[in-house]
């Protein structure tokens, strides 16, 4: 698999504060990469280092293969979790500041501007004062002026901080589009539903130290602790069946409706394996649900980091 | 790389110069300046018309033409009347006071029992005058006793002037010195005006861009030196051009108020020159003036101004560049503008230092321990040297090694400056919420 980005053992202190300790990171090519972490973990250090704001102590990024360098900005786009616009100047004149200051020629970021605030529908904005705009219609322009000159490397730092729910939406679909047009994506947050319906990979960062990274699927997997969500249709009440259950199987929690009967509980199982524990529990009754619980991202984040903290 | 500083440097320029207050200011300024001096003028004027009317009553077969009006007096006969009636004229004429010499066998017991009448306390400038015709006129009496004839009384009391002339020969003149040094001094003063007033817009603006969150969006796409750089530079420019709009504007106005309403501005060139040190009163001064204006022409025709106009360029450039970036890094250090106080103080205050050393000790010796020592070191340097800069180079004015020497460390202080300065500016613009200490700033020396 080609990686956009790689970083190799990379450490940065600032003064005794330690930042990054021994970073290692594969970041592929056309995937949406959620590089996650609690605040203070890292994260922004990471990042600035790959817009080359701050510079590493030790270890090396490659960029596509090449150490990263001066040229590689114009092909990085960089929405940081911190951002604003000159209050004061027009929204035209100031995104195609910025965009001429990513390299891009006056004539052609005028053209995709033109594009990008038509596919907004902001284009009555151009000759508006930021100080005029809300701050959601403020994010906007900050989106676009993103990702105008078409980098390679998109960097979105809590992207959607400042959005209201349907302009998260608009955005978000925006970020798996561009996705589908070729760019790689990092993706640095904390709040986990957005991580996963975007991200393909992880990484997690943690006081300075990546505690876990890979693809979030396969995560998931190794995440899996045979927990299992049953649920019984009885023909009758059977007060007995619960305990005979609870003796064959370790059963962590159970509810009984006994209007419906219907019997509900929680197992834990010594192995995934699953099919003679259905053909028991066929027996018994008619199985009206059962299915394994995966854990959710937010669930192995903080599985995670309180089990680091555990073991220190 | 050229193309971006380029960029940043028309954006800040124009941010700057579209500002309403800076367009306000732009405008208002040189109608302020010319507004100050036509009242100066004015006032003066109103000062110097004022002339005093006293009258005399003189019973005494002295004292008769001696008191003749001057500019500033002048003297009304009252004959025949007694001193109660002189005295109540003089009252409802509203004049400013009634002189009484009364009949006496000399004019030395007529002065010894002369009074003058006023309203209130009487200013000095009239009773010394008075008191000066009184003397001559005994003076000469006393002579008379002594055999003096008139002619010859006449031949003692023409004044006299010092002879004033160079080692070299040339004639010299008084005040020429502090004539030089306060245009020198004007250099100085400029230089200082200009890095206090914009120094604090690059401050201000770093503060905007970090409290509007936008520096981190800028310097992913350029070095936080070229942007600290160009703001620096965007900055100046326009301070040049309002600069440049106020002395037009000011002149035009100034010239057209001359035209108009006739306004006498020598005036003022007294005042002005009178205003640097202790030199003597103003009327020494204007006589010195219509005598020697020539002489004076010369001397200031002889200021070596392609000199003095090459190093106010240099050190102009670099003095500003040395603050500016200093302010750069304090707007980068802090969150907002009430943090910055603490910070600005230091400095300020050898910015004022120099100003103060300056004129006081620069304009009496140019040449002496404390002026070559502060014209050496590279933060008063700007200011200092440029009020010794007007006495030429070489024999009698800057030695030519001190020139070069503080030039050379003017130009190490500034990259040395500059350099800790973007490192301080560097870190601290993505630094947020809370006030650093110089401990601090220190430390973010080395990261």
């Amino acid at each position: 698999m080609d990686h956009i980005l790689v970083a190799n053992n990379v450490s940065k202190t600032f003064g005794n504060y330690t930042a990054l300790s021994n970073i290692s990171l594969k970041i592929p090519t056309n995937c949406i990469y959620g590089l996650l972490g609690p605040n203070g973990a890292g994260k922004t250090t990471f990042i600035r280092i790959i817009n080359q704001i701050t510079y590493q102590d030790q270890g090396e990024i490659l960029f596509n293969g090449e150490p990263l360098a001066p040229k590689h900005i114009s092909v990085i786009g960089y929405l940081p979790e911190e951002r604003g616009l000159y209050k004061s100047m027009k929204v035209g004149e100031q995104a195609l500041y910025l965009a001429q200051l990513k390299g891009l020629s006056k004539n052609e970021a005028k053209k995709r501007l033109k594009y990008w605030f038509d596919r907004l529908d902001i284009g009555d904005w151009w000759n508006k004062k930021i100080q005029e705009l809300s701050k959601g219609m403020a994010q906007k322009v900050q989106f676009i002026v993103t990702v105008l000159h078409k980098p390679k490397l998109l960097i979105f730092d809590e992207p959607f901080s400042g959005f209201d729910p349907i302009n998260a939406n608009i955005i978000k679909d925006e970020i798996l589009q561009l996705k589908e047009n070729g760019t790689s994506i990092i993706f640095s947050t904390h709040r986990m539903e957005s991580v996963e319906e975007l991200c393909e990979h992880i990484a997690l960062i943690h006081k300075s130290e990546k505690i876990l990274d890979g693809k979030l699927s396969e995560i998931k997997k190794a995440y899996k602790n045979n927990i299992f969500n049953v649920g019984l249709q009885l023909e009758q009440d059977n007060e007995m069946l619960l305990k005979n259950l609870q003796d064959k199987f370790n059963i962590l929690s159970s509810s009984y409706n006994e209007e419906e009967r219907q019997l509900d509980f929680v197992m834990k199982l010594p192995s995934s394996q699953t099919g003679d524990v259905l053909a028991t529990l066929s027996n018994h009754a008619n199985v009206n649900r059962f299915e394994e619980t995966i854990p959710s991202a937010n669930d192995i984040f903080i599985q995670t980091v309180n089990k680091k903290d555990n073991d220190r | 790389m050229i193309g971006k500083l380029a960029l940043i440097i028309r954006r800040e320029y124009l941010a700057k110069v579209r500002n309403r207050s800076f367009i306000v200011m732009t405008i208002l300024s040189p109608l302020l300046i010319v507004g100050m001096i036509v009242l100066i003028v004015y006032l003066t004027k109103i000062n110097d018309n004022e002339k005093r009317v006293i009258s005399v009553l003189n019973e005494s077969a002295f004292f008769y033409d001696e008191f003749s009006s001057s500019e500033t007096l002048s003297y009304v006969r009252f004959d025949g009347l007694t001193l109660q009636q002189a005295q109540d004229s003089t009252n409802s004429l509203g004049y400013y006071g009634l002189l009484y010499l009364p009949q006496m066998d000399n004019a030395e017991e007529v002065a010894q029992a002369a009074y003058l009448y006023t309203k209130d306390n009487p200013n000095t400038q009239v009773t010394q005058k008075l008191e000066a015709v009184f003397q001559k006129k005994l003076r000469q009496g006393r002579m008379e006793k002594l055999g003096v004839s008139a002619e010859q009384f006449s031949e003692i009391e023409k004044p006299f002037e010092i002879n004033l002339a160079t080692f070299e020969g040339e004639k010299s003149i008084k005040g020429i010195n502090e004539i030089k040094a306060f245009i020198g001094g004007g250099f100085g003063y400029a230089i200082m005006m200009f890095i206090i007033i914009y120094g604090g817009f690059v401050m201000r603006s770093v503060i905007e861009e970090k409290t509007s969150r936008i520096i981190e969006v800028i310097i992913s796409s350029v070095k936080p030196f070229q942007l600290m750089l160009g703001k620096i530079i965007g900055t100046s420019l326009a301070g040049i051009t309002q600069f440049v709009i106020w002395i037009v504007s000011a002149s035009l106005l100034l010239f057209l108020v001359v035209l108009f309403l006739g306004l006498d501005l020598s005036v003022l060139s007294g005042e002005a020159a009178m205003a640097p040190g202790p030199m003597g009163s103003a009327a020494d001064f204007n006589s010195i003036v219509n005598d020697d204006m020539l002489l004076y022409t010369r001397e200031i025709l002889n200021i070596p101004w392609a000199l003095l106009i090459g190093s106010f360029l240099i050190y102009f450039i670099l003095g500003y560049l040395i603050y500016s970036s200093i302010y750069a890094a304090i707007g980068a250090a802090v969150d907002n503008e009430t943090d910055t106080q603490q910070f600005i103080f230091p400095i300020i205050l050898p910015l004022m230092l120099a100003i103060y050393v300056g004129f006081f000790s620069v304009f009496s010796n140019p040449h002496g321990p404390i002026a070559v020592g502060f014209s050496l070191f590279p933060l008063t340097s700007p200011i200092v040297m440029l009020m010794r800069l007007p006495g030429g180079i070489g024999e009698g004015g800057v030695p030519l090694w001190q020139l070069i020497l503080s030039i050379a460390l003017l130009i190490v202080t500034f990259l040395g400056i500059v350099t800790l300065a973007a490192k301080i500016y560097r870190v601290g613009i993505l630094m947020y919420g809370k006030r650093p200490t110089y401990k601090e700033l220190f430390k973010w020396l080395r990261y």
